[in-house]
C-alpha cells in the first residue's frame, strides 16, 4: 500500500522538494552574508547610538525578500491543502479507481491511513522545512524589523518556527476530509481553500490574542515609540503625539492596543482616536501643551528631543497591551497544539466516514 | 453445494430511496453466473453489497461464508471487477501488476504477466491511452491473478463493443476452464450472458424472479402456441409466465415440469433471452395491475 501510495504521489512530492531544495540553497547562500552585515552594523550603531536608524537602514533593504519568504511560508499550508489534501481521495472517487483499490486485499482503513500518514508526513516536512529555514534566515530582519511586521505580529509570527507544521497537517487533513464529504475536486478545492482561510483568519483575530493574558504597561515617550509630534489646530495648538506601534525594550512585541495616557492614567483623545488597532495601527494622543512658546514651540530649533522631555516631565505616557516577544516560543507550542489537535479530530471523522458512508 | 453469495431480506437504501429491497438469494458455488435484469433492478447494488463496498440497510448478506470485505482474509477470497473497469490512467500496466502483487497475499504473477503478453500489450503502455477493451482486459487480469474464490463482474462489457465483448468474455471463460473458482457476473443484456454462464438469475424489482442452471431452465419452459384458450383451463402443473392472445390464436410462456402432451399446442424451444423477457413481461404486467387496482 505504502508503494502504491508512492507511486501516485511521487511526482508531486519530487517537484515539491525541488523547489524547497531551491528555496533552501538560496536561503543558505545569503543569510551569512546577511547576518554578518547584521553584526558589523550592530557593532558600528552601539557606539554612536544610531541603531535605530541601522535598523531601518537594514531592514528597508531587504523588505522585499523578507516579505516574499514570508509569503512563502504562509502559503505552502493552503497549497498543501488545496493540491495534495483535496484531490487525494475526490480523485479516486471521480475516476472510479476507489472500487479498483478496495478490491485489493486491503481493507479502506488501511488504505486511507496509508496515504494520510505518507501524504501528511510530507507534508509537514515540507513545512518544517520551509519553517525552520525562513525563521533561521530572517534572524536578523526579525530583530529589525519595524513595529507593524515585529516577529509576534500575526503576518510575521504564522510563517516562522513550527507553527507552520501544524497549519500543514491541519490544512491537508481538511482538504482530505473536505474531498470525502463533496466528492468532487474542483468544489472541494475551493470549500477546503475558503474555510482553511477562515480559520487561519479567526485565529490571530480571536483566539492568539487571548492565549495569554495580554501585558498592559505604561512607557515613558521616546524615539523608541514615538513616531512623530505635530501641531493640533483644531484643538488649539496643542502637541499631537503620534505613537508607533512598539514598546521601547521589547522589540518584536505584539502591540495589541495602544494610547496616550495623561498623569492620571485616562486616556487621551487625538485626531487619529485614541485606540491602536489589534492589526497594529498606531495610537494617538494630544497633549495640552503651548505650542506657541516653551521647548514645544515649532520655532525653537531644539528639536524632538526637548519637547519629548517636557511631555515625559508632565507625566503623560504611552499606554500599551501587548504579547511581549518573550511568548514566541511558548506560543508557537500552543498554537501548534490547537492545530495538532483539530487535525486529529479531523482525521478521527475522515476514518468514521470512511467506514460508515463512503461508497 | 454451498453457497457463494447468500442473502436473507436483504436491502439498501440511499438517502430516502431504496435501492435494493427485501432481497433473497442464493447463489450455489462452482458456476460461472448470470445475474440479469433491468436497469435499476438492483444488480450493482448487490454485487456492491457482495464486494463490501457497501454496508447493507436491512437484512444480512454472506459470502463464501463470511462477512464481506471486513478483513484482508475476506477480501482476498473475492475478486471484483467494477462497472466500466476502472483503473488508474496514469499508471502503466506493470505498475498495475505491481500494485497486484504488493496488496494481494495469493497474487499470480506469472498468470498476470502471460495474459498480458497474451495479450500483445506492452507493460510500460500508460493505461490512459489503452482503448476501452484493453483496459476492460486488464480489470480482468487484475481480479483474476489475485487468484480469488468468487469473482464478481459488474456488467463487464458494457461499454465495448461486439468484438471486444466476445475476446473479454472468452478470455474469463479460459480463466475459469484453467482454475476453478465461481463467477457471479451481471449484465442487462442476456446475449452476453448465454455464451459464457450455466446458471441464471432473473433479479427485477430486487426480487429473484427465477433462478436455476441453464439447460435446467431451458428444458422446463416452453412457449406453446395454439387455439385461442383461456389459461386458467391449463393442467395444474404448467404455470404460465407470459401470455399473449389474437382474436383466434394463444401463445404462452409456460414453466413445467413434466412434459407437454396436449396435441392442440404447438411447442417450440425457449431462446435464453426469451425466456428472461418473459419474466420481465410478467413483472410489468403484474405491475400494471397493481397500480390500476390502487388507482380504483
Amino acid at each position: 500500500m505504502t508503494w502504491l501510495t508512492w507511486r501516485q504521489f511521487r511526482g508531486s512530492a519530487v517537484m515539491t522538494a525541488a523547489l524547497l531544495v531551491v528555496l533552501t540553497t538560496t536561503l543558505a547562500l545569503t543569510g551569512p552574508n546577511m547576518a554578518s552585515g547584521y553584526t558589523t552594523g550592530i557593532a558600528a550603531c552601539t557606539q554612536d547610538d544610531t541603531c535605530g536608524r541601522f535598523y531601518d537602514r537594514f531592514f528597508g533593504q531587504y523588505d522585499m525578500p523578507f516579505m516574499a519568504v514570508s509569503l512563502i511560508v504562509l502559503l505552502l499550508p493552503a497549497l498543501v491543502g488545496l493540491f495534495w489534501g483535496a484531490p487525494l481521495i475526490t480523485r479516486e472517487l471521480e475516476a472510479g479507481t476507489h472500487l479498483l483499490v478496495w478490491n485489493q486485499s486491503v481493507t479502506r482503513v488501511r488504505w486511507l491511513a496509508v496515504k494520510l500518514g505518507v501524504v501528511g508526513l510530507a507534508a509537514m516536512a515540507a513545512a518544517c522545512v520551509c519553517g525552520l529555514a525562513v525563521t533561521w534566515w530572517s534572524d536578523p530582519l526579525d530583530k529589525s524589523a519595524p513595529g507593524n511586521l515585529a516577529l509576534m505580529t500575526p503576518l510575521v509570527f504564522g510563517a516562522r518556527g513550527i507553527a507552520p507544521v501544524g497549519y500543514a497537517a491541519f490544512a491537508f487533513v481538511l482538504g482530505v476530509t473536505v474531498g470525502m464529504l463533496v466528492r468532487r475536486t474542483l468544489p472541494a478545492m475551493a470549500l477546503t481553500l475558503a474555510v482553511f482561510v477562515a480559520i487561519q483568519l479567526a485565529m490571530p483575530l480571536l483566539v492568539r490574542p487571548h492565549l495569554m493574558p495580554p501585558v498592559t504597561s505604561t512607557f515613558e515617550l521616546s524615539e523608541a515609540n514615538v513616531d512623530g509630534l505635530g501641531v493640533s489646530r483644531d484643538e488649539g495648538g496643542k502637541v499631537r503625539v503620534s505613537l508607533e506601534t512598539a514598546v521601547p525594550g521589547d522589540t518584536g512585541a505584539w502591540v495589541l492596543a495602544n494610547t496616550m495616557v495623561d498623569p492620571s492614567g485616562r486616556t487621551l483623545g487625538g485626531a487619529g482616536g485614541g485606540g491602536g488597532g489589534r492589526d497594529g495601527g498606531g495610537g494617538e494622543g494630544s497633549v495640552p501643551i503651548s505650542t506657541t512658546s516653551g521647548p514645544c514651540a515649532p520655532t525653537q530649533a531644539q528639536g524632538l528631543g526637548t519637547c519629548l522631555v517636557e511631555i515625559n516631565r508632565l507625566g503623560y505616557r504611552q499606554q500599551a497591551t501587548y504579547q511581549p516577544l518573550a511568548r514566541f516560543w511558548p506560543f508557537q507550542w500552543i498554537e501548534t497544539g490547537i492545530y495538532a489537535v483539530l487535525t486529529l479530530g479531523l482525521t478521527w471523522f475522515a476514518f468514521w466516514w470512511i467506514r460508515r458512508r463512503l461508497s | 453445494m454451498t453457497a457463494v453469495l447468500e442473502a436473507q431480506a436483504l436491502g439498501k437504501k440511499y438517502g430516502r430511496h431504496w435501492a435494493l429491497r427485501e432481497c433473497t438469494i442464493d447463489i450455489p458455488a462452482g458456476h460461472v453466473v448470470g445475474l440479469v435484469g433491468p436497469n435499476g433492478a438492483g444488480k450493482t447494488t448487490l454485487l456492491k453489497l457482495a464486494g463490501g463496498q457497501l454496508e447493507p440497510t436491512a437484512g444480512e448478506i454472506t459470502v463464501l461464508g463470511g462477512r464481506p470485505g471486513g478483513t484482508p482474509a475476506q477480501l482476498a477470497r473475492v475478486g471484483f471487477v467494477a462497472q466500466e473497469t476502472p483503473v488508474y490512467a496514469a499508471l502503466t500496466i506493470a505498475d498495475h501488476l505491481r500494485l497486484g502483487a504488493r496488496l494481494n497475499p495469493r497474487w499470480d504473477a506469472t498468470m498476470a504477466e502471460d495474459r498480458i503478453a497474451r495479450l500483445g500489450l506492452a507493460p510500460k503502455h500508460r493505461v490512459g491511452k489503452l482503448s476501452g477493451g484493453q483496459r476492460a482486459q486488464l480489470a480482468l487480469t487484475l481480479g483474476l491473478a489475485k487468484r480469488p474464490e468468487l469473482l464478481i463482474l459488474d456488467e463487464p462489457v458494457a461499454s465495448l463493443d461486439p468484438l471486444a465483448r466476445r475476446e473479454f468474455l472468452q478470455g474469463l471463460m479460459e480463466a475459469t476452464a484453467e482454475h476453478e473458482f465461481s463467477v457471479v457476473l451481471s449484465s442487462h443484456l442476456v446475449s452476453d450472458l448465454e455464451r459464457v454462464c450455466d446458471y441464471l438469475i432473473v433479479l427485477i424489482d430486487s426480487r429473484v424472479q427465477v433462478a436455476g442452471e441453464v439447460d435446467r431452465l431451458l428444458a422446463t419452459h416452453h412457449r406453446l402456441t395454439g387455439p385461442r384458450l383461456d389459461p386458467d383451463r391449463l393442467p395444474a402443473d404448467q404455470h404460465v409466465i407470459s401470455a399473449g392472445h389474437t382474436d383466434r390464436q394463444s401463445t404462452l410462456v409456460v414453466h413445467t415440469d413434466s412434459p407437454i402432451h396436449d396435441p392442440a399446442w404447438t411447442v417450440t424451444q425457449l431462446s435464453l433471452e426469451d425466456l428472461v423477457l418473459a419474466y420481465m413481461e410478467q413483472r410489468a404486467a403484474e405491475n400494471r395491475r397493481v397500480a390500476l387496482e390502487v388507482q380504483r
